[in-house]
């Protein structure tokens, strides 16, 4: 494992506002992760994982307290910006895939790289390149509703690589997968970190699951119990 | 793939409502340009070439209120005058018809090619019309309509007079953008009625366009303070005031035309929200993948208008080449000789068009513009 941290966190707290009540989801965290690591988070519902990944990936801003990401403060950060460094530096992968309907396995890995000034060609090229690494180069023109559930996380996790970003986050990636597929797409997730060096932050329910990173942290009504 | 294809397969994704929105565009804006065409027909009736040197003289008290045929001599000494016929409107029914859709007009035929000299004629049968005091000329599209050809008889009834005409037909004109009118000899009408010494109006030909407001100023102030006042105003001008007596008429289209226009921004915004709405966990993808507030309300306002523009092209060019192609006079019973999508009524569409794509997109593009990615992801599809 890598030992340069990637993310440095401290003293992280994000509240919700719920009409008039205050509710805490995450609470004074601080946490390091290494660059090249493949991190768990695990919790029960409702212990801040989803959120304390959300603020890593740059979509959601903390209440108080230092995200630090590849040396940008999130907190820090305008709209904007965030967008542009998310484009360039954060792959996402989602439990219920996110995939464009009407469009092809193709054309969902390419999207990120319209905000890029790539010519065609070496979008196609980047586009193959992804969609070969999850071996679905014999799906590029199948649409979404064509493909079986593990198929289309693998175009996910495809349009999460092909910006080659440094980090990729996945949000319960295996929710919705049956056991064979899931295992396709950890592994795939767990190649990424051994030998892409890409650092892997995944939520995740499951304790098959998180086996398959390199350090495993749990939440708890938002405080870190285990690091 | 790139982002207009994107915005396109977007806009298309879901084609039964695509079609149906691109439909109710298509049908609201060809409604608004009939409604137009109409009310330019109204307002803003044809140009004939040579009306820009004619003027209609006119009783001050009333369009129906004759004037004195002792005004001629001196109408024609004044200065820019240079051609003059009197003009009487008769107002018949022709072969016992409950509404005829023509009208008839008592002239001096000797002054047919001075004051309106767009009416093309064959030298013959203007001949054979100055010569014959019961004959008349009948305009290409009455001729049509009825099937009336040179040597036909041409009976009109009064109405307005208490007379009868018992014409015939002397030739057939065309060539002005009213082919509907007959003509007729004053002299006939004069002496139906025992020559009252009266015309309806007179209509004159000034010698040039430059001179036609001095020589309109003349011929108001000649019979100021007289027994009979006229007005005189170029033919422009009388042809407009004629039509401000459909005043009602014209603020009921209007009236009508804001409703299609209002209507037609309540099934364009609908639609657009709804597409949308059913978006937004998939426009949240966009923005966490990189992509802009401004980027994704650019690709709504897109869509949006992209959807207008296609309405607009259907809607507008279907009308355009629909009344480009009719025959208006008998489609319309008459009331309308031609029926024209002007280039400034095609603008007005393109401009609601474009109007409609910007307004239905608003609130759509604000509630994207304020969706956090979070709040996004977590609806439902």
């Amino acid at each position: 494992m890598a030992q340069t941290p990637i993310v440095r966190i401290r003293e992280l707290t994000r509240v919700f506002r719920q009409g008039e009540i205050n509710v805490t989801a995450l609470d004074r965290i601080s946490l390091d992760i290494a660059a090249g690591e493949f991190l768990t988070l695990m919790g029960p519902s409702g212990s801040g994982k989803s959120t304390l990944l959300h603020i890593i990936a740059g979509i959601d801003r903390p209440t108080s307290g230092d995200c630090i990401v590849q040396e940008h403060n999130i907190a820090e950060m305008n709209e904007s910006a965030l967008a542009d460094w998310r484009n360039q530096n954060v792959g996402f992968v989602f439990q219920t895939f996110n995939l464009i309907p009407v469009l092809s396995a193709f054309e969902n890995v390419e999207l990120p790289l319209l905000l890029t000034r790539l010519s065609g060609k070496e979008r196609r090229r980047l586009v193959t390149t992804a969609l070969e690494m999850v071996g679905l180069a014999d799906r590029m023109k199948h649409l979404p509703k064509q493909l079986s559930g593990g198929q289309q996380q693998r175009v996910a996790i495809a349009r999460a690589l092909v910006t080659d970003p440094k980090l990729i986050v996945a949000d319960e990636p295996t929710g919705n997968l049956d056991s064979h597929s899931a295992a396709d797409v950890l592994e795939i997730l767990r190649t990424l970190s051994r030998d892409a060096g890409k650092t892997v932050i995944m939520v995740t329910h499951d304790p098959k699951a998180a086996a398959y990173g390199s350090r495993s942290i749990h939440l708890e009504k938002g405080e870190l119990v285990t690091n | 793939m790139t982002i207009p294809g994107f915005i396109l397969k977007n806009a298309f994704r879901n084609k039964r409502r695509a079609a149906l929105c691109v439909l109710s565009v298509a049908a609201s804006l060809f409604l608004l340009v009939s409604l137009l065409v109409v009310l330019n027909e109204f307002t803003n009736p044809p140009e004939d070439a040579g009306a820009s040197l004619r003027i209609a003289v006119r009783n001050k008290v009333s369009l129906a209120t004759p004037l004195p045929v002792r005004q001629r001599p001196q109408i024609m000494k004044i200065e820019g005058v240079e051609a003059l016929t009197p003009l009487s409107f008769f107002g018949g029914l022709y072969k016992g018809e409950e509404n005829t859709f023509f009208a008839q007009f008592a002239m001096e035929p000797e002054q047919l090619e001075m004051v309106f000299g767009e009416a093309k004629l064959p030298r013959d049968q203007l001949a054979a019309w100055i010569a014959n005091r019961t004959s008349c000329i009948v305009g290409a599209d009455t001729a049509k309509r009825y099937n009336v050809k040179v040597g036909d008889k041409f009976p009109l009834v009064g109405q307005i007079y208490p007379v009868d005409l018992d014409l015939t037909v002397a030739g057939i004109y065309e060539g002005t953008t009213d082919d509907r009118n007959v003509f007729f000899h004053h002299k006939y009408l004069d002496e139906l009625l025992g020559d009252p010494g009266t015309v309806g109006m007179w209509y004159l030909k000034a010698r040039s366009a430059e001179e036609v407001p001095a020589t309109i100023d003349r011929l108001n102030a000649a019979f100021a303070n007289t027994s009979a006042e006229v007005l005189a105003e170029t033919e422009r001008a009388f042809q407009l005031s004629f039509m401000s007596m459909w005043a009602n008429i014209k603020v009921l289209i209007s009236s009508i035309c804001s409703v299609v226009v209002f209507a037609l921004v309540l099934v364009s915004a609908s639609t657009m929200s709804m597409a949308i709405r059913e978006r937004l966990r998939e426009l949240s993808v966009l923005k966490a993948l990189g992509f802009r507030r401004h980027e994704l309300v650019s690709f709504i306002l897109a869509e949006s208008f992209g959807l207008s523009a296609v309405g607009f092209v259907l809607g507008a060019g279907g009308a355009w080449l629909l009344y480009g192609s009719i025959d208006a006079p008998t489609l319309t019973g008459g009331i309308f000789p031609i029926l024209e999508v002007t280039p400034r009524i095609l603008g007005t569409a393109a401009l609601v068009a474009a109007a409609l794509g910007v307004v239905s997109s608003v609130a759509p593009a604000i509630s994207v513009a304020r969706l956090s990615v979070v709040a996004g992801l977590k609806t439902l599809d």
